[in-house]
């Protein structure tokens, strides 16, 4: 899955080299013509005259330059007018300086506008074909989940056709700095989001802990959306070749998380997956896909334990009863023990692994990092002890049963026995004023 | 009318001074109630969102507080404040009934220790609820006042005892089996939604909100109550003063104005505030 998302960043840097060529090209040709001078015209004082010569011939290059440039030229002596539109009210205007400055800007027009040959062209022309040399692109778009060529065309992520710029250079709508902006004009559409039954997604991503790293440090190796779906060939996480299917999260994320990804195939979890087991959690169940907290802050402390309890039900529900919930729950405080502050985080290892945390042998330890002086008979405590369970904890049991009918019987006797005082006395009270001249009565 | 002005005014005047009242409770009693009572409060307002941690209301205090870090500081902070005064009076009771050997703190009509009589009133009062006999004549302190005195004396002892083994668990730990630091927050928290329901319910309605008392009975806060109340509410009491000729050793002077409003006003807000976290409790409670 790694090799998947490497693959997919060095396709799509291919074509800077390829079209860097195109533009060099004719002064290759040139340096080509002075070598050949050198050899012909003698090599006694060919060094001065070849150097004149290069000189020359470097006007000549620039006058070549301008051929090309012509072809473009003769375009844009209609093109370049701004408020030129076509027959369906489409502006057709090109900025031939940013065009020139552009990844393309060496191509003719014609290159890429294959059917205009001549002047004057038909009013309807045939949309340009960029697989026409971007062939591996497009074959993985068409695989994609972005397939719908109407819907997706190139231009929707790479921007105007005539400004495009390679994906190391900061104007381009696929820098890494500006693919969330890329991708969220349409996955941070509420509608489009709807329509399609997917999350908004931008939002979630921009203020996660990524999302910061990229938007407020420029973070050039933060994860942007293409660094775990890939550019051209995105993959439903259904389907399992993608970088985001379930079994295949551990290994995305540990394309720059290696150490966690190491330490979570070792623990139950990642066993758990490696297995085949998808029940288990990956990285994205605990920290979220998109909206990735930094763990030690205290949002993420306060909504980890549920994501836990939603598949060990019976241990949340547990430590519901104990203290360090009670605490844990109230906002501010986030210090007290959470599930992965006892069992580890992603290395989990069961509790009869000497490793563990959890292991009895390892309990004062674990324990005492918070309770100072926690001692052997301390880490008896039970953080999942359950009062209502007569068998497991027999004396909690019957110390709760005694307390609840304390409590009971206590507030049963004096209620009843308060409220018919009420009743009586506010009889007699109303007699007396009755009794006392009819005030109140 | 000049004249039916002043007779009016006469006759208040002189019914006024005529009014005796009688020391029931003395300062230190008094200073007493107003610590236990607001250390209690606050133990409350504090405890309560930490039992109902899940709950709306418990989050939104927490968070408009503080956090839990202040929620668990002024517990404490009560709670300290209520061990020493809990402490001073045991101190009290030790030096009157033990050093000094005075009589009638640990027997007798005056003790908050319960007698046969008050079972005998406990039946009674609750044959008169039904009107099947007489209102009984009650002493010094009746039996729901004694109930009372012993629940709280019960509760700090066990609240505070399973409280303190929480705060200093590890040290709880060197005497006490592991499972004890489980069962000392079902005690802790039982006990003490007990003694909340309790005291916001039961306390408040017995002693003042009932007809006889509302909105609540002054006696606690000012230390005396008129004659006509002692003669009414403690009917034993009176007479057997009377009898023996010490009534007019325990008459007092009238309260001070200030004092009585000013204690209505703590008063109304320590019933206000009881009956909002009464009101919380039993909403949480039957969630859960």
């Amino acid at each position: 899955m790694n090799e998947a998302v490497v693959n997919k960043a060095s396709s799509s840097a291919r074509p800077a080299p390829r079209d860097k060529h195109l533009a060099e090209r004719g002064f290759r040709e040139g340096l080509g013509k002075v070598f050949f001078f050198m050899t012909a015209g003698g090599r006694a004082r060919a060094f001065a005259k070849a150097a004149i010569l290069a000189a020359g011939l470097a006007v000549l290059q620039l006058a070549a330059g301008s051929g090309t440039l012509r072809a473009q030229t003769d375009c844009l002596s209609c093109h370049a007018d701004q408020g030129l539109q076509n027959a369906a009210g489409h502006s057709v205007s090109v900025d031939g300086q940013k065009f020139a400055s552009s990844l393309h800007g060496s191509l003719k027009c014609g290159e890429c506008h294959t059917t205009i040959k001549e002047y004057p062209h038909p009013d309807t022309v045939t949309p340009v074909k960029c697989e026409t040399c971007h062939a591996d692109q497009a074959a993985g778009l068409a695989g994609s989940v972005h397939s719908n060529k109407a819907d997706h065309p190139c231009t929707s992520c790479h921007g105007d056709a005539h400004s495009i710029f390679p994906k190391n250079d900061p104007r381009s709508a696929v820098y890494p700095l500006n693919i969330p902006r890329t991708c969220g004009a349409c996955h941070g559409n509420d509608a489009l989001a709807k329509k399609h039954g997917l999350p908004n997604i931008y939002p979630m991503y921009i203020d996660s802990i990524h999302g910061f790293a990229l938007s407020k440090e420029g973070l050039l190796v933060a994860a942007n959306c293409q660094s775990c779906h890939g550019s051209h060939n995105i993959l439903s996480h259904k389907d399992p070749a993608s970088p985001t299917y379930k079994a295949n999260v551990p290994q995305t994320c540990g394309t720059c998380h290696a150490g966690i990804t190491s330490d979570y195939m070792g623990g139950v979890h990642g066993k758990a997956v490696a297995a085949g087991n998808l029940k288990a959690p990956v990285c994205s169940d605990c920290h979220t896909a998109h909206a990735i907290l930094q763990p030690t802050e205290s949002e993420f402390r306060m909504q980890s334990t549920p994501i836990c309890g939603s598949c060990h039900t019976d241990k949340l529900s547990t430590y519901r009863d104990t203290f360090h919930s009670q605490l844990g729950s109230l906002g501010g405080y986030v210090e007290t023990a959470r599930c992965w502050d006892c069992h580890g985080a992603h290395e989990i290892l069961p509790a009869s692994d000497p490793r563990s945390p959890v292991n009895p042998a390892n309990l004062v330890k674990t324990c005492g990092r918070c309770h100072a002086g926690a001692n052997a008979s301390f880490v008896q405590y039970q953080p999942h002890a359950n009062a209502r369970n007569r068998k497991l904890n027999p004396a909690l049991y019957f110390i709760r049963l005694f307390m609840n009918l304390l409590l009971a019987g206590t507030l049963t006797f004096f209620v009843i026995h308060t409220i018919l005082w009420l009743i009586r006395s506010r009889y007699d009270q109303i007699k007396r004023r009755s009794a006392n001249g009819g005030k109140n009565a | 009318m000049p004249d039916l002005e002043q007779a009016a005014d006469g006759s208040r005047m002189q019914g006024h001074g005529k009014e005796r009242f009688f020391m029931r409770f003395t300062r230190a009693q008094r200073y007493l109630h107003a610590v236990l009572f607001t250390t209690f409060l606050g133990l409350a307002a504090t405890g309560l969102p930490m039992r109902f941690s899940e709950s709306y209301w418990a989050r939104k205090f927490a968070s408009g507080v503080g956090g839990f870090g202040a929620i668990i500081f002024f517990h404490k902070l009560c709670a300290v404040v209520l061990t020493l005064a809990f402490l001073i009076h045991v101190k009290d009771i030790f030096t009157r009934g033990v050093v000094n050997r005075e009589k009638g703190i640990f027997w007798g009509s005056n003790s908050m220790v319960a007698n046969w009589k008050d079972v005998k009133d406990l039946f009674g009062h609750m044959r008169w609820f039904l009107g099947l006999g007489p209102k009984p004549h009650f002493g010094r302190f009746a039996y729901w006042e004694k109930f009372d005195y012993w629940a709280v004396f019960w509760g700090m002892i066990v609240i505070g005892f399973s409280g303190y083994a929480m705060w200093f668990a590890p040290f709880f730990a060197r005497f006490l089996p592991g499972w004890a630091l489980n069962a000392v927050l079902v005690i802790h928290s039982e006990e003490g939604l007990l003694a909340i329901l309790f005291i916001f319910s039961i306390h408040f309605v017995n002693t003042h909100l009932r007809p006889d008392s509302f909105p609540m009975d002054m006696v606690i806060f000012t230390g005396v109550e008129s004659e006509e109340e002692f003669k009414k509410k403690r009917p034993e009491e009176y007479s057997k003063l009377e009898n023996e000729g010490k009534l007019e050793a325990r008459i007092s002077e009238e309260p001070a104005t200030w004092l009585v409003n000013f204690t209505r006003v703590v008063g109304t807000i320590a019933i206000l505030i009881g009956l909002v976290l009464l009101a919380l409790t039993l909403s949480a409670y039957f969630r859960e």
